[in-house]
């Protein structure tokens, strides 16, 4: 798995491409909490647009992430899941609490 | 039923492992008319059995071994996935929805794998490890015309 973490408009943008499994989430988990904790950002657009695959433990990273920073009044948007993505995302309930968009422009017009 | 082949494969209790078996029991079970869905399904479910064994059976302790043994018979596939890591003490709590030890878990590894076989058993004592056995059918064998 590979990702880029970046910041745009004020959130923190992560775009993913390839498997999220345990293999990649104790890593992906530290620079997503790195990334927030040295700023004051609170809203996070997650582009699944290349992930090929997910199980429990990458909603796991997702939820914790999405936890964080509803604390503070933050937000999280996820973008354009593939078919066998947005399925485990559906069937664990992570998109009745977390925002789906179809584009990346869409999700910066309702979180940003 | 006739086993038509079967492959068996100890692992280490590595991360990066969990892809590896998916990918080898995805291959494997792509012997089988299993449609694209179906094969996605069992990688999931393979998948969530392994990283229960390393994360909760091995508490991340890496330095063990985890069984995977997978059969073809020509209704589906069966996947064994064994190890000798702390056992689960209350089976019937741990397979609950949303139940997990770790707060940064979503306690739906056992929900996944009940949701996407067919058949599904876990065995387990404290301290004895834990087994589970699950099977996929394979869809198109209940379609097939007859001839």
């Amino acid at each position: 798995m590979q990702w880029k973490i970046s910041v745009e408009e004020n959130i923190l943008v992560v775009r993913l491409a390839g498997e999220l499994d345990l293999g990649s989430a104790d890593t992906l988990r530290t620079e997503m909490d790195d990334a927030l904790d040295s700023s004051q950002l609170r809203h996070i657009i997650l582009n699944l647009a290349d992930v090929t695959y997910i199980d429990s433990t990458g909603l796991g990273v997702m939820l914790g992430r999405y936890k964080k920073v509803s604390k503070y009044g933050g937000k999280m948007a996820l973008v354009n899941p593939q078919p066998q993505v947005k399925k485990i995302l559906e069937l664990s309930g992570l998109t009745s609490i977390i925002e789906e968009y179809s584009d990346e422009s869409e999700a910066f017009a309702q979180i940003g | 039923m006739k086993i038509n082949n079967k492959f068996k494969l100890q692992i280490k209790s590595v991360p990066d492992n969990v892809a590896f078996a998916r990918v080898t029991a995805a291959a494997f079970a792509s012997q089988l008319d299993f449609t694209l869905n179906e094969l996605e399904e069992i990688k999931v479910a393979l998948s969530e059995a392994v990283t229960n064994s390393i994360v909760h059976g091995y508490e991340n302790n890496d330095n063990n071994y985890i069984e995977l043994a997978v059969s073809l018979t020509e209704a589906g596939m069966e996947m064994c996935v064994e190890d000798n890591g702390k056992g689960i003490e209350d089976i019937s709590q741990a397979m609950e929805p949303a139940y997990s030890t770790d707060p940064e878990r979503m306690g739906l590894g056992f929900v996944f794998m009940q949701s996407f076989m067919d058949n599904f058993k876990v065995e387990s004592e404290k301290n004895k490890g834990v087994k589970v056995v699950m099977f996929k059918k394979v869809s198109s064998v209940d379609g097939k015309p007859e001839h």
